[in-house]
């Protein structure tokens, strides 16, 4: 048990923070964070199963962080009725035509022997096929994209319930893990970091530059959500008495009733937005709690053992008859696809999705720090990561102000250092988060809770 | 006529920028491919590694310029480049004594070495950020252009002209210079000799009496010429930012790769292709269709084999490719 005490002690003092949050600047910031801090924690228990179960090293974190987001779109979104009939055709030609490429090319590969004329025709096939597909699909593109270019201008999603969504993120997220992993699996493990970032590049220029698809670089706003709206939460009644009943002593100090009313409209307004934050952080802690479940079920099973033997001697579990390859590939697969479902819900928890906002250093690179920092290896300790360090991540900014101006303060306000250090004061963050694992990797190479092994 | 006005239009579009592009990146991937061949991990620092360089020239040259000393026609950032090669090489010996060398002597895994350059980006990033803030800065002067396009068109009476920038000129000379002081200096001075035992077989080398420190030291030094060199022409020829030298990183790696990772050639080499994979498959041929073929059958789409905007995706489309078909890159690689 004292091992379980250090987990819970770390928790708490987590906890202790984000209430500190709440009391020092407000509540709404403190469970902004605190749903982020969740939405980290799906992506670190992804990238722990693949560093930490089978030490497989994916810097491609960015790139199914994004097909997730995309997947909210598709699958939210009301259909564009409009683009479809204009260009719906020509884009689903194009579709056809991308996999005639990829399924010729598969017989290819499997029907003829290694050849210099092999190569050369697949190489041809190839660029014939761009060719094509720039040919079919450019004038449904551009009549895609002049259908009301201001608000959409884009295919549209399916029009389902958005939690779905969650769901087909996964799954999308795997699928594309099932190709980068026949790709790349076989590779190194740093050239499998450097592939796994270059494709993850791929992925987010697609999104970013295919307008058709989800409006790339114009964003896409107002997704649905599964909370209710703030603004319609104000005009329920039950709400509106629920806030009234809470707050009754300090209302009651108030004399006047036109007074009353505007106190009683603004704490509404304030608790709506607190309310609404609520539903999502117990719809991801929902998510966190099962994924937490399932994932330490699977790693005290005969599968995590496996798993453990493979990351710890590839060659005796292959002799033992594992089949390597094939636990890796699964392995990418379902981690991926959890961080797909962090991506989703994302997106979902921001109600809009920016491709322009995915970028390595805050997607994938901030991911891994959370899973060095937590605790290789075990679930607990890459949650506690991804709270900690999207805490430190966050809050860094005003605590290094709050340092500077403690440092500075025998300095006039004009000094020019004064000045330059304020305005640098958000980039505080990396340095705080790049010595941060820098020590961890030094002197606590497993992490704040490391891996243990429970001998059964 | 009208076939040379079209290999005129291609050289000034394509050729000339791949060559000015392909040496900035030639540099980058020589100095991964070389801290992977020594040091033995996949450095992502790389990237900002380079913008800490530059930085120092940027700042340098602004200094320069306020006193006045300037190099007439030539960037005044040609002159700052020792002193910023200086405090690059500085900084990475303090960083290699901080960091690197306590994974070395432990003889870590290479994913922890990445790891841990991961942790050594984030610091660096921050330095840069603190220190210049992360706007986009442009700190060429000088001459601007060799030819102009409208001189070369009075000179030769042709349509097309050749434009040529002072920095494509002075990248591609300066890259030369360099990289060809480099492969002599490794291939016919006895340091460079033992630097590639160190990489072929560090137990042997140690066993001749090769004193790895001072390989090291050699390596980090060769490391901050290239790095700050390369950084800095990449800033004269576009500009500098940070966050896009964070970016470079990446066609940087696909290059190393490309060309086989641990062997300088092939990077040098690699370099190059990817620059002119990314330029030609992205050029618009209608211009250079519309001179070679009759009037009649001029084409009317842009004649664009993928957009300008995929112009990354291209580079690392051709590195999953060598990936999959040759991972050792197009010269063997991992020996220098």
């Amino acid at each position: 048990m004292r091992n379980y005490e250090n987990v819970i002690y770390a928790y708490i003092i987590m906890l202790l923070l984000i209430i500190c949050v709440g009391l020092f600047q407000s509540w709404s910031i403190a469970l902004t964070i605190l749903n982020y801090c969740l939405i980290s924690a799906v992506m670190t228990i992804g990238a722990n199963i693949q560093w930490g179960y089978a030490g497989l090293i994916n810097f491609g974190i960015m790139g199914y962080t994004a097909l997730g987001g995309l997947a909210v779109v598709l699958v939210s979104v009301d259909p564009v009725k409009k683009a479809w009939q204009v260009g719906g055709l020509n884009i689903l030609g194009s579709i056809w035509i991308i996999v005639a490429i990829v399924f010729i090319t598969r017989f290819i590969l499997k029907r003829f022997e290694k050849s210099l004329i092999r190569n050369y025709s697949i190489a041809f096939l190839i660029i014939a096929g761009v060719i094509l597909i720039r040919v079919t699909a450019t004038p449904g593109i551009e009549a895609i994209e002049s259908v009301d270019p201001a608000v959409s201008g884009f295919l549209g999603g399916m029009g389902l319930p958005v939690l779905m969504s969650w769901i087909i993120g996964a799954l999308l997220a795997g699928a594309l893990a099932f190709i980068v992993g026949k790709i790349a699996l076989g590779l190194r493990a740093d050239y499998l970091a450097i592939a796994t970032l270059l494709i993850a590049e791929i992925i987010v220029s697609i999104i970013k530059h295919e307008e058709w698809l989800a409006r790339g670089v114009k964003n896409v706003i107002g997704l649905k959500r599964p909370a209710p709206y703030e603004v319609e939460l104000q005009k329920t009644q039950w709400f509106r008495d629920f806030i009234e009943k809470i707050y009754s002593n300090k209302l009651e100090l108030i004399n006047t009733i036109a007074q009353k009313k505007i106190v009683l409209n603004q704490l509404i307004i304030d608790a709506s937005s607190i309310f609404v934050k609520l539903c999502f952080t117990s719809l991801f802690l929902s998510v966190v709690i099962i994924l937490l479940i399932v994932t330490q079920k699977a790693l005290y099973s005969p599968w995590g053992r496996k798993m453990r033997a493979i990351r710890d001697n590839e060659e005796a579990a292959s002799a033992m008859g594992k089949n390597i390859v094939k636990e890796h590939l699964f392995i990418f697969i379902l981690g991926s696809a959890i961080v797909g479902l962090a991506g989703a819900m994302m997106v979902t928890n921001d109600g809009l999705f920016t491709p322009g906002s995915y970028r390595p250093m805050r997607y994938t690179f901030v991911i891994w720090v959370m899973v060095i920092v937590g605790g290789t290896g075990n679930n607990f300790g890459a949650i506690l990561g991804g709270f900690v360090v999207w805490f430190l991540w966050v809050e860094a900014a005003p605590i290094s102000l709050f340092l500077i101006d403690l440092f500075t303060a025998h300095l006039p306000e004009t000094n020019m250092i004064r000045s330059h250090l304020v305005e640098s004061a958000p980039y505080f963050r990396f340095l705080l988060i790049g010595i941060g694992l820098l020590l961890i990797m030094r002197y606590r190479p497993q992490g704040i809770i490391p891996e243990k092994i429970i001998k059964q | 006529m009208d076939f040379l006005n079209a290999i005129i239009l291609l050289f000034n579009f394509t050729v000339i920028p791949a060559l000015a592009y392909g040496s900035q990146l030639a540099l980058g991937a020589i100095f991964v491919t070389l801290i992977y061949a020594v040091l033995r991990f996949a450095n992502f620092a790389t990237g900002d590694m380079m913008s800490f360089g530059t930085m120092f020239a940027v700042i340098l040259t602004y200094y320069f310029q306020s006193l006045g000393i300037g190099l007439g026609v030539l960037p005044t950032a040609l002159l700052t480049i020792p002193f910023a090669i200086l405090m690059m090489i500085l900084y990475m010996l303090i960083i290699d004594k901080f960091v690197f060398s306590y994974y070395r002597v432990k003889k870590s895994p290479p994913v922890q070495f990445a790891m841990v350059s991961v942790g050594v980006m984030f610091v660096t990033q921050a330095i840069i950020r603190i220190i210049i803030g992360p706007s986009d800065r442009r700190f060429l002067d000088g001459e601007k252009f060799i030819i102009k396009a409208t001189e070369f068109k009075e000179m030769t009476g042709l349509a097309e002209g050749i434009t040529l920038k002072s920095t494509q000129a002075i990248t591609i000379t300066v890259t030369l210079i360099v990289v060809s002081i480099m492969f002599w200096f490794l291939n016919r001075t006895k340091t460079g000799t033992s630097m590639r035992a160190y990489s072929d077989n560090e137990d042997l080398a140690l066993l001749s009496g090769i004193d790895p420190k001072r390989v090291v030291l050699i390596t980090w030094v060769i490391a901050g010429i290239l790095a700050t060199i390369g950084g800095v022409l990449y800033g004269l020829d576009k500009s500098y930012r940070p966050f896009v030298y964070f970016n470079n990183m990446l066609p940087i790696f696909a290059a190393a790769i490309v060309g086989g990772i641990g062997n300088p050639y092939g990077a040098f080499f690699g370099g190059y292709v990817i620059a002119f994979a990314e330029i030609l498959l992205t050029y618009s041929y209608k211009k250079f269709v519309a001179y070679l073929l009759p009037s009649s059958l001029e084409p009317n789409s842009l004649m664009q084999l993928l957009s300008t905007d995929y112009k990354f995706v291209v580079s690392f489309s051709i590195l999953v490719i060598v990936l999959l078909i040759r991972p050792s890159g197009i010269f063997k690689g991992k020996t220098i």
